[in-house]
């Protein structure tokens, strides 16, 4: 058999010490695994050789798909000895093998045998192994044992069914929640790891029934919960419950609170803390609520343990950015951690300090700071700069000294990250205290004299140009900027050519000297910084002497580009050089409907620099704009409202087409949004053709085609109608895509000259009552209630019929009038009878609605519902009941 | 945070940072030459840390990690970034306190690797696919023990220390009952 030569592992060899696998070559190893074959076989020997080869895969060896089936047959046959141990390391080695599906088969029957055997220890790995290995359709098989291994008297048995388990909820749900009562039963266990095992499980097979988890809190919190793992995680549920719940009682007592302020006096640490940060967890948590948990923490900062002091600091400081004031009882044990050997836990305790801090001991804490940034890694130093500027926001007169230790750590060495954070929280004290902003600028000049990062020395050049030629004496800064000229890569030199053209045009008494230093880059060798240079000499005008800059050119020097960069790209790709030039206003300003779907990234960090900081538009405005820039539609008033696309295809076909409902005081503008998906396509021409025969007050007005669709390129094409005014008129429409289509060769990506007409069926389209609401909420419900006219109050009851629950017709309730959900009612709490649901809304044109909906159960599932409507207009009030009675 | 605790990965390297025995849970780690950066990254580290007498804790990329130091061994117990710190230690001091039984007192590199069978059983038995079977160091150390010894042979030919760790088993097995 020929072995592939292994490499030898260095490091080993190197080392002067004994070790029992030194020279170990995993082909010599492959050939021991002979002995496994052997008629008498030697159970010390075999499991030597696998705790070879099990060494070898740990040193990140790996086996061929040929090595890896050969060792796997070699090592079923070792069933057949009866040695503990070695069937314990028969065990491990198979699971790291993971044979595949057929190898399976193979010690499927041994494992089955081991897992009825009358030893503990075999029964418990047997099932381990098997749940690993094994798919879907043997489990059915097993299936029956692991229920009776669940409540198996030995704990190790009942945990290892249960680990496994939990592992198997992952591929064959429906399977192991037939278990439930078998984990039940597990959960009352008084083997402390069981029960730890059987409680996670039985959440994971609920977690989706907030009763049924409810009800589990409920039962297990009034104590009969032994092991410390396991309280823990039912303090892990028992906030998931009070965080459901929260909307309901907002006054009152949280429930189960007492239940977490009694674990705080638990024996085992572990259970404190988790109770602890539980609290310190809950939403919208009172200080008297707090204080037992942060007691506890404290005592913790003083603990000789590293990692109680850690998860102590570390849960104050997060406190310490919500509820400052708890956490100052604690400054005197946090001081002294800044000097913890720990420099995690001194960092942490640091950035508390400054949180909690107040102005007089700035300056001390500025002290000690300066002495331990030097060894810290560079992430916790962006902690640190982060927690100072925020400091410094807070504390606007010790800019000095707080803006001295930023520029002292910006000249020190650093990574990227870190020299942007600094740099950020210059940048923010700049634009945020007016005091700041001289000395702060010099810091940066400073900076960018000796800074390795292009992108950092020319996001502060623009930054300079903007603000520079506003401080009281320009022209200091002249010299730092047309030094970057001289000394740095291209990119840093046409940054600082801009920035110089800015001073120019700003500072009138500068620009003969301006024009003097751009001269001199009329000779660069780098295209770009010397087309700058001329551009700028160029519409600056007055030829260097002292004259007003005209607007204009501060327009183009200064202003923002209302083009989307997106498109300025695509038009310039498709631009052919012509005799015609270019023109900036063929690019269409139409925002694509896909970036808009896309979600803001969540937590999103304020970033110092840039130009523009103001995030997207939101997607009303772009709507708006979009809509405007159309002349067929541009006398249609005002936009309404805008409904989220509806999708009027399948996923996944040729064509993806969703629908967007413009709402306008007399009119309904249908925009689709179209995405060819079949690279071998090009549409031309495409036009939904809409059948409004049921929609009776709807009269088309107007279409616009898309011209072109090339494959994965979105584009819109509209359908206006007209539609009585200020009457939320309803109706079904049936759509038709229409195109004509050409075949792309995918090689060229040209388009074939003659195309095919074709149609496309989409799904049906509704204009609802909802699509005439604004959700707008209101602060203070009663209050706007109070305030609104009586006499415009209509009152009436339904009866909803049979439904599945209470919350399900509340919702149902809330989507057909499309209104805002107020202080949490949408909300019903589980088990209740009853339930009050106040909404707000804007009607059409522009009439306030407030909605007090009372639903309550009549009988088993029948609910019935009160609702009392209050409008600015008794007709709105109305309507409001006709869209209830008839939906 | 209402997910079951888990263990993202248990690490035993030497005195330079090379493995003795190493076990992932988590997928975050794809192939072996990541894994070993971040052992190589996490052991400089930590090194020059005093984790002799009590665990010490770190924040490394996003993870929480729980380790202790004894002779020329560095025992490693990786956990989510918003883990209960002290539920990962308490595995960490699980396998020290099972290792140190396993190897009569004797922990060393040598020793852990001539006894690798039992180190990797003693993994075994601690975590299960990143979930928490066993913490208690002389129920853990128990099980590996009794399980090198043929179940058949009578007590007196097991050595003094595998008779204690069986009767330690039986001891655990009756007060747990």
């Amino acid at each position: 058999m020929a072995q592939p030569l292994v490499k030898k592992d260095d490091d080993r060899d190197d080392e002067a010490d004994y070790s029992p696998f030194l020279g170990i070559e995993k082909g010599a190893v492959l050939q021991e695994a002979r002995v496994f074959n052997d008629p008498q076989l030697d159970p010390r020997r075999c499991s030597q050789v696998i705790t070879k080869l099990l060494y070898l895969l740990n040193q990140g060896e790996t086996f061929t798909k040929v090595e890896a089936t050969e060792v796997f047959f070699a090592v079923t046959k070792l069933f057949q000895s009866k040695d503990i141990g070695l069937r314990r390391m028969v065990y491990v080695m198979i699971k790291e093998l993971s044979p595949s599906a057929d190898e399976v088969i193979i010690v499927t029957s041994s494992l089955m045998k081991d897992m009825t055997s009358k030893t503990d220890m075999y029964r418990a790995n047997a099932i381990r192994v098997l749940c690993r290995i094994t798919d879907g359709t043997l489990l059915t098989q097993i299936e029956r044992y692991l229920k009776q291994a669940i409540v198996d008297k030995n704990p190790v048995v009942a945990s290892a069914a249960l680990v496994s388990g939990i592992h198997l909820l992952q591929t064959n749900p429906e399977i192991v929640k037939r278990w439930s009562n078998e984990v039940q039963e597990a959960v009352q266990s008084r083997a402390a790891l069981v029960q730890f095992h059987a409680l996670a499980l039985l959440h994971q097979i609920r977690q989706n029934d907030r009763l049924a988890v409810n009800k589990l809190v409920s039962s297990l919190t009034k104590g009969s919960v032994r092991s410390p793992l396991a309280q823990c995680l039912l303090i892990r549920y028992t906030s998931q419950v009070i965080r459901e719940s929260a909307n309901n009682n907002q006054a009152g007592d949280r429930p189960f609170y007492d239940f977490l302020e009694g674990c705080l006096r638990h024996k085992a640490e572990m259970v404190i803390f988790e109770a602890a940060r539980a609290i310190t967890e809950l939403n919208g948590v009172t200080s008297r609520e707090l204080t037992p948990a942060i007691t506890v923490l404290q005592l913790f900062l003083s603990s000789s343990k590293p990692v109680l002091r850690f998860a102590a600091v570390r849960t104050l400081n997060k406190v310490a950015m919500t509820h400052p004031m708890a956490v100052t009882n604690c400054n005197i044990d946090m001081e002294s951690l800044i000097s913890d050997q720990n420099r995690s836990i001194a960092t942490l305790a640091i950035t508390t300090l400054l949180k909690t801090g107040n102005e007089s001991s700035v300056d001390r804490l500025m002290k000690q700071i300066t002495n331990f940034m030097s060894d810290i890694a560079d992430e916790f130093k962006i902690v640190v700069v982060e927690a100072i500027r925020s400091l410094c926001l807070k504390f606007p007169l010790k800019h000095r000294s707080l803006m001295n230790f930023l520029s002292n750590i910006l000249r020190e060495e650093g990574g990227f990250e870190y020299k942007k954070a600094i740099v950020d929280s210059i940048v923010i004290l700049i634009r945020d205290i007016p005091e700041a902003k001289e000395s702060g600028l010099l810091h940066l000049c400073e900076f960018i004299e000796d800074c390795e990062f292009t992108y950092l020395s020319t996001q502060i050049l623009h930054f300079l140009g903007i603000e520079g030629p506003k401080t009281s004496d320009p022209s200091k800064y002249i010299r730092y900027i047309y030094n970057r000229v001289h000394l740095e890569n291209a990119t840093v030199r046409a940054g600082a050519v801009s920035t110089l053209a800015k001073f120019g045009a700003m500072v009138d008494t500068l620009k003969p000297r301006v024009f003097v230093l751009l001269r001199r880059c009329l000779f660069e060798n780098d295209d770009e910084v010397r087309d700058r240079a001329t551009l700028y000499i160029n519409t600056l005008g007055g030829d260097g002497a002292v004259v007003e800059t005209g607007e204009d050119v501060k327009e183009f020097l200064f202003g923002s580009l209302d083009i989307p960069l997106v498109n300025l790209e695509n038009s310039l790709k498709n631009y052919e050089p012509s005799e015609e030039s270019f023109d900036i206003n063929s690019v269409p300003k139409e925002v694509k409907t896909q970036p808009l779907a896309e979600k803001k990234a969540p937590g999103k960090k304020p970033t110092g620099l840039g130009a523009s900081p103001a995030g997207p538009p939101s997607t009303v405005d772009a709507y708006e704009k979009l809509l405007s820039s159309i002349p067929e539609f541009a006398n249609f008033g005002k936009l309404f409202k805008s409904s989220a696309p509806v999708e009027l295809t399948e996923a996944e076909t040729e064509y993806a087409v969703n629908v967007v409902k413009h709402i306008f005081d007399g009119h309904v503008v249908f925009q689709y949004n179209c995405t060819n998906t079949i690279p071998e396509q090009l549409l031309e021409n495409v036009t939904v053709i809409v059948d409004a025969s049921e929609a009776e007050e709807f009269a088309e007005v107007a279409s616009k085609p898309l011209r072109s669709l090339p494959y994965d390129s979105p584009g819109q094409t509209f359908v206006a109608f007209e539609k009585p005014e200020g009457v939320p008129a309803v109706g079904k429409f049936s759509n038709m895509l229409r195109f004509i289509v050409k075949e792309v060769d995918p090689s060229t990506g040209e388009a074939e000259d003659d195309g095919v007409e074709d149609e496309y069926q989409l799904e049906e389209l509704e204009v609802v009552a909802a699509d005439y609401m604004l959700k707008v909420g209101v602060s203070n419900f009663r209050n706007a209630w109070e305030t609104m006219d009586a006499d415009c109050e209509r009152v009436d009851e339904y009866g909803l019929g049979p439904r599945e629950s209470l919350a399900e017709a509340v919702n149902a309730v809330i989507n057909l009038l499309g209104m805002q959900p107020c202080e949490g009612t949408e909300v019903v709490p589980n088990n209740s009878r009853s339930h009050t649901c106040l909404l707000s809304g804007v009607y059409i044109g522009n009439v306030k609605v407030l909605v007090r909906l009372q639903f309550g159960l009549d009988g088993p599932k029948d609910v019935a519902m009160k609702l009392a409507v209050r409008s600015e207009d008794e007709a709105v009030s109305d309507a409001i009941h006709e869209i209830v009675a008839s939906g | 945070m209402e997910s079951c605790p888990s263990i993202k990965n248990i690490l035993l390297l030497d005195s330079e940072g090379n493995r003795v025995a190493v076990k992932y849970y988590s997928d975050e780690w794809p192939n072996n030459s990541v894994k070993e950066a971040f052992e190589k990254s996490l052991f400089s580290k930590t090194q020059k840390t005093n984790a002799r007498t009590e665990a010490e804790i770190a924040m490394f990329e996003s993870h929480i990690i729980v380790y202790k130091f004894v002779q020329d061994l560095h025992f490693f117990v990786t956990g989510a970034e918003n883990e209960n710190e002290l539920i990962l230690v308490t595995v960490l001091q699980g396998f020290f306190d099972a290792v140190g039984l396993l190897l009569r007192g004797t922990v060393d590199k040598k020793e852990a690797l001539e006894n690798l069978d039992l180190i990797l059983l003693c993994l075994d038995e601690i975590v299960d696919g990143g979930i928490i079977l066993e913490t208690d160091a002389n129920v853990i150390a128990g099980k590996v023990a009794s399980h090198s010894i043929d179940a058949a042979a009578p007590l007196s030919e097991q050595t003094i220390s595998q008779a204690l760790a069986t009767a330690r088993e039986h001891l655990a097995r009756s007060l747990l009952k």
